[in-house]
């Protein structure tokens, strides 16, 4: 696994995608799939920025990238508030332009744009968001 | 993230470049805001030299689309939206929402 360290600000999004869309190109995934594991991490990322760390500053964001066989796996781990992706309703997509729901599509999309999306809060107060693809 | 506006008689076109996320999103929808807050309600955005919008972005231009069909014809139209955005767009949902047009001046024209 291949681990950096971010400060949870939204500043650090450019930096965030640079990361996992470089270890998922080095690892074989195409330029459409590249651009939909940036797409998926940097919504992970904000929902965590936005909600696991709303009342805080200097919050941490850990991101380890790792590959095993064909498979891609991300961890984004926070210390901050637990917030389950699984408690947002996904929006209704058929809904009218005035119906349409402004949240909840960052959640849709993370999990549309991966194969796998995990929750889970350790013992030790961390959050552990786990997003895994297949390349090809 | 860089956004330009252009007025044209009927509407205005905003050219957006660079990226959209989180953090370029409130800037973008700042911009829109001021077209809205002008009173003109026609609005073509040029995606032309978009590299990136997450749903930060898409959250900007559907609030916009709903102030702007509140009014007499009013309506946000995309125009050369790049291949990547339109696929994210498509899994939102959003393809109903937005027309898009291939180049800019069809775009102003349908206004």
């Amino acid at each position: 696994m291949k681990t950096v360290k971010f400060s949870a600000d939204f500043q650090f999004l450019d930096e965030i995608r640079e990361f996992v869309g470089q270890f998922a190109g080095e690892n074989g995934f195409s330029e459409k799939e590249v651009y939909s594991i940036q797409l998926a991490a940097d919504e992970a990322a904000s929902n965590i920025i936005e909600h696991a760390y709303v009342e805080v500053k200097n919050g941490e964001l850990e991101i380890s990238c790792g590959m095993e066989g064909d498979i891609l796996t991300i961890v984004l781990r926070d210390h901050g508030k637990s917030f389950n992706p699984d408690s947002v309703r996904p929006p209704n997509l058929k809904a009218g332009l005035s119906e349409r729901q402004i949240g909840g599509l960052g959640i849709y999309l993370m999990r549309k744009l991966m194969d796998d999306v995990k929750y889970e809060s350790t013992a030790n107060g961390d959050n552990l968001l786990t997003l895994t693809k297949r390349r090809g | 993230m860089e956004v330009f506006k252009k007025e044209f008689k009927h509407c205005d076109v905003l050219t957006v470049k660079g990226r959209v996320d989180s953090a370029t999103a409130p800037q973008f929808s700042q911009a829109l805001d001021a077209v809205t807050e002008s009173g003109r309600y026609k609005i073509v955005i040029d995606m032309s030299g978009l590299e990136y919008m997450s749903s930060a972005g898409f959250r900007a231009l559907l609030a916009t689309q709903r102030i702007c069909k509140r009014y007499n014809r009013g309506e946000v139209v995309l125009a050369i939206v790049p291949e990547r955005i339109h696929e994210a767009l498509e899994l939102a949902g959003f393809t109903e929402l937005f027309k898009m047009y291939d180049d800019p001046l069809t775009a102003v024209g349908s206004f």
